[in-house]
């Protein structure tokens, strides 16, 4: 694809001036006095910004969640409640959530064109369609490359609870390094954490490590020092001694606080990921799956909505109170949502025009309710096909909702960045929305 | 009494794996059946001309190559190729026994016959022809795929024929595995002409024309017309649940005009030499024709370039995805030429073009050269060293490598199709759940990557470190603490099982003490993990 010369050697050295990057960033982790401290110390709007994705796997429904119609035609029954903001209700299924909403946005007017479970992750994580050329980092990996900090010896992008292999945010033409690091279960165990035998051991295992790697050395120590192994070991390592693994252990925190998350993998994630923000992660996504209720709709989304109301609520009264929301954004959000109008099974299928998120914090504008839905009007268009149905009224895309969050975590959405190929790809297509950065209004 | 009521349905289950497994284990294998008598013995001519050509590139630019290495290295990179893991001791031990001269050829070919070869590649031919995702609900079997190009493979189908099969495949998926190529072409419940005409052009064609389907090709010669064209061939596809896939003459292919917005109607076309489409007028036949047409380069060359990947770890043309190759050069031959031509001039074999490459000089080149020696002067010179192929380069394994040679480092016999159920059970989930944990590139795995640090943790704490470590009687390390071994014969042993290789005397001098102890076990387990974990095991070399 490139025949220009020069051109490859610009890729060449791109990449060679990435791994020195790499190599220093190394280096400068060990030598840095910990700064970690006043990190957390900082508080408020000062504080460096992180980002929270509440992941809702499977794709939750509108109508359950934050749009309910309880007056629509097709309505399954649930109904809705007020909030502390006033004029927006939201289905009666959270009414702990109800008291804290105030703090964020609602956004009813998501609009994908990826009516499919893995297809739609990838959309609704990257803000990318899937293309067979390139892979598309998530957002979440955008922003812990671009927001990288230093201080950290645990990973800059966590996955708390997480669920199928294509729900874990990767970092795509970024490099694997910048993969999520996953937890499966938050709270219980930290993954791979621990050497599996006593101190004394590990270290004469590691003394044998050294006296292969000289051996492997011999005749190519150039290459061998370019495989990073021996690096990737060594900070490892480093992780696995750091202080701020305690991030990843709830033991310290009460159990009055402990109950409030709820006792679920999601709620300890949620707990997890308050910890983690605290000490200066900056993205962090947290899986909740089991919203794809093509059968008994209104009782799958019952109970989970018994998991996600404690923990939804609990984290942003936590934020509030820990004086961290205001640095922290948080997006809940799933693939897509569900279909306005019940199946024979009492179920909801995949809906991608006009689904709901919520998102706040970090500054952004709070108390919006963005967009609005006609589940009588998409009943009518039933027979269409679902892309071609009439979209909701001040429709949002998935790639101006990665723009506005860019923008306001202070990333420029229309950097343009070089894939390993060498095709310019701008970190966001979307426009960010006005309305909910102060900035820009 | 009522304690032991369970020993009853235990036993009764205990008897029926062991009646099963009893039964479906085959004889022991014997020298013979790895390595057979007869080889291919006219592969020397088209040895003889790449390793012509590229001692041409070396003396044109003074290069001196590496060395060869010994026989084991070369014999684990092509298990570590061709099935996915490391020779087994019972396997090292056989080679050795070998005394023929070319007991390499002999060997490659024997691999080449053992199911463990129809399954690794199999499935990682069928990356690049339907990648990896499960794909759409009902209407895509990926392992009704995968089965029915392992067998093509098992029985000797002629390359150009199993993609001809892919292309103009009908039926029903479930049935005829080929017909999958076309099913995987469904998204959200419709078909799209364009998925199957991008990846069978990356695919059979080794060549990115993708991005022409929003607008023509910035670098190269592709325009949006001709991706049109070639998904058109795909455009009369129609499915029903009894017929399964068919060409519907009634339907017809349009695209929505990026200009105008209007659907037009699109015909088949092809980008160049329409003369090769044939006379037939079914236009997914015409497209096969045109693609596996004995003068279309482009077809050859891809499966050069694709399977010198998989023997090295990276495509012949480094630093470039193996599905984005150059244009053929009508003025001069390069080494993709020559493997071409010489697997076209063999009916499309793909042992051959296997055997040829294993046979060249440059797969037995040593890793290790006099240029690199650490010094910044001489980089640019191991970089040219490198790019000309002149030292055998050094290639992160891909993760179902990493988990295929640990089960086999954990086990003294060979894992395949003669093993335990229990054994191979065991390593389809364990090699599963661990390729998940450790990050599958999926499609992309012949793209260089760094590694990362959860990999190194899962590799040093995980799970599987741990039970393939451990020192129970069922694993190698719990194998070799029983028996009567000297130490130094213990560390051979394991080196032989992990780095197909024997220690040197000063790697014995160290290690001694961890094995002449009270302590013996541990010795032996952190003789294992540190062998797993060192940078020659990870990497090929």
């Amino acid at each position: 694809m490139i025949h220009n010369p020069s051109f490859q050697t610009l890729m060449h050295s791109l990449t060679r001036r990435d791994v020195l990057k790499v190599v220093v960033g190394t280096g400068l982790t060990f030598l840095l006095p910990s700064l970690e401290g006043k990190a957390v110390e900082k508080r408020g709007a000062e504080r460096p910004k992180s980002l929270i994705t509440l992941w809702m796997g499977g794709g939750p429904s509108q109508l359950e969640t934050w749009d309910p119609h309880p007056q629509s035609s097709v309505a399954s029954g649930v109904r809705a409640i007020p909030t502390r903001l006033p004029g927006l209700e939201i289905a009666e299924l959270f009414p702990r959530t109800a008291e804290q909403i105030h703090h964020l946005s609602v956004i009813r007017s998501m609009v994908s064109k990826e009516g499919d479970h893995e297809r739609g992750t990838y959309y609704v994580q990257t803000g990318y369609r899937p293309d067979p050329t390139v892979v598309h980092p998530a957002m979440t990996a955008v922003i812990s490359k671009w927001l990288n900090n230093d201080e950290l010896e645990i990973p800059q992008h966590v996955a708390l609870a997480s669920g199928d292999g294509f729900v874990v945010p990767r970092g795509g033409y970024l490099g694997a390094e910048h993969d999520a690091f996953r937890i499966y279960d938050p709270g219980n165990n930290i993954h791979n954490m621990r050497p599996r035998v006593d101190d004394e051991r590990q270290s004469r295992r590691l003394e044998g490590l050294e006296v292969l790697s000289r051996q492997f050395r011999q005749g190519r120590p150039g290459q061998v020092r370019e495989t990073m192994h021996e690096q990737m070991i060594q900070r490892a390592l480093t992780m696995m001694s750091s202080d701020q693994l305690k991030a990843f252990e709830i033991d310290s925190e009460t159990e009055e606080t402990k109950k409030k998350y709820g006792d679920s993998r999601f709620g300890r994630g949620c707990l997890v990921a308050r910890r983690l923000v605290e000490q200066g992660v900056r993205a962090i996504q947290v899986t909740l799956q089991g919203f794809d209720t093509h059968a008994n709709n209104l009782e799958g989304h019952r109970s989970q909505a018994e998991i996600l109301d404690p923990a939804f609520s609990a984290l942003i009264e936590d934020l509030v109170e820990r004086d961290l929301l205001d640095s922290t954004i948080v997006l809940c959000i799933g693939e897509f949502g569900r279909t306005p109008w019940l199946n024979p099974l009492d179920g909801r299928d995949h809906w991608p025009v006009g689904f709901s998120c919520v998102v706040g914090g970090g500054g952004l504008r709070s108390g919006l309710v963005i967009g609005e839905t006609s589940p009588d009007r998409a009943f009518e268009e039933k027979e269409k096909r679902v892309t071609e149905s009439s979209p909701p009224k001040d429709p949002v895309s998935v790639p101006d909702l990665y723009a506005t969050i860019l923008t306001q975590m202070g990333v420029d959405p229309t950097e343009e960045i070089f894939t390993p190929i060498g095709r310019p790809i701008r970190l966001s297509e979307g426009s960010p929305l006005t309305r909910l950065v102060p900035n820009l209004a | 009494m009522k304690k032991l009521a369970y020993l009853g349905p235990i036993a009764v289950v205990l008897g029926v794996v062991f009646i099963t497994s009893a039964a479906t284990k085959a004889p022991v294998r014997v020298l013979e059946m790895v390595a057979p008598e007869q080889v291919n013995d006219d592969l020397q001519a088209a040895v003889a001309e790449v390793d012509g050509h590229l001692r041409r590139r070396w003396e044109d630019v003074g290069l001196i190559p590496s060395k060869s290495t010994d026989e084991l290295t070369v014999l684990r990179r092509l298990s570590l190729a061709l099935h996915g893991t490391i020779p087994s001791l019972e396997e090292i031990r056989l080679f050795e026994q070998d005394t023929r001269a070319d007991r390499l050829l002999h060997w490659t070919a024997g691999m080449l016959e053992d199911p463990r070869f129809f399954d690794y590649f199999a499935e990682r031919l069928a990356r690049s022809f339907v990648g990896v995702e499960q794909g759409q609900f009902l209407l895509f079997r990926r392992d009704r795929f995968l089965h029915w190009l392992s067998e093509e493979l098992k029985s000797h189908t002629p390359y150009d024929e199993i993609v001809r099969q892919m292309i103009t495949g009908e039926g029903v998926w479930t049935g005829e595995g080929e017909v999958n190529f076309l099913t995987s072409g469904y998204a959200d419940g419709e078909f799209d002409p364009n998925k199957l005409a991008a990846r069978s052009v990356r695919a059979f064609l080794g060549q990115r024309i993708d991005c022409a389907q929003c607008h023509d090709h910035p670098f190269d010669h592709w325009k949006q017309s001709e991706f049109e064209g070639l998904a058109a061939h795909f455009g009369k596809i129609s499915i029903n649940p009894l017929a399964g896939v068919f060409d519907n003459p009634k339907e017809t292919f349009t695209v929505e005009d990026r200009l105008t917005l209007e659907e037009r109607e699109v015909s088949p076309e092809v980008p160049f030499s329409p003369e090769w489409q044939g006379e037939t007028k079914a236009s997914r036949e015409r497209l096969a024709n045109w693609i596996t047409h004995t003068d279309n380069q482009r077809f050859e060359r891809a499966i050069a370039n694709r399977v010198w990947g998989l023997l090295f770890g990276t495509p012949y043309v480094m630093h470039r995805p193996v599905d984005d190759l150059p244009d053929p050069d009508p003025e001069t031959d390069d080494l993709l030429d020559i493997l071409g031509r010489d697997f076209r001039a063999h009916g499309c074999d793909l042992r051959r073009l296997i055997q040829v490459i294993a046979a060249s000089d440059v797969y037995r080149l040593s890793s290790a050269n006099p240029l690199d020696d650490g010094a910044d002067e001489s980089a640019q010179q191991l970089e040219l060293a490198r790019d000309r192929w002149a030292v055998f380069p050094l290639i992160r394994l891909r993760p179902e490598q990493v988990i295929g040679a640990m089960l086999q480092a954990n086990n003294v016999h060979t894992i395949d199709q003669n093993s335990h159920l229990i054994t191979r059970t065991l390593r389809f989930f364990r090699e599963r759940d661990f390729v998940d944990e450790f990050g599958d590139p999926g499609v992309d795995e012949l793209q260089e990557r760094s590694g990362t640090i959860p990999q190194a943790l899962l590799r040093m704490n995980g799970k599987f470190a741990g039970e393939l470590t451990e020192a129970n009687p069922f694993g190698a390390p719990g194998r070799i603490n029983l028996s009567a071994s000297t130490p130094e014969k213990v560390i051979e042993t394991a080196y032989l099982m992990t780095l197909t290789r024997r220690p040197q005397e000063e790697e014995v001098a160290f290690f001694r003490e961890w094995i002449d102890t009270e302590q013996r076990a541990k010795g032996i387990e952190d003789l294992f993990w540190t062998l797993f974990n060192s940078p020659e095991f990870s990497w090929n070399h």
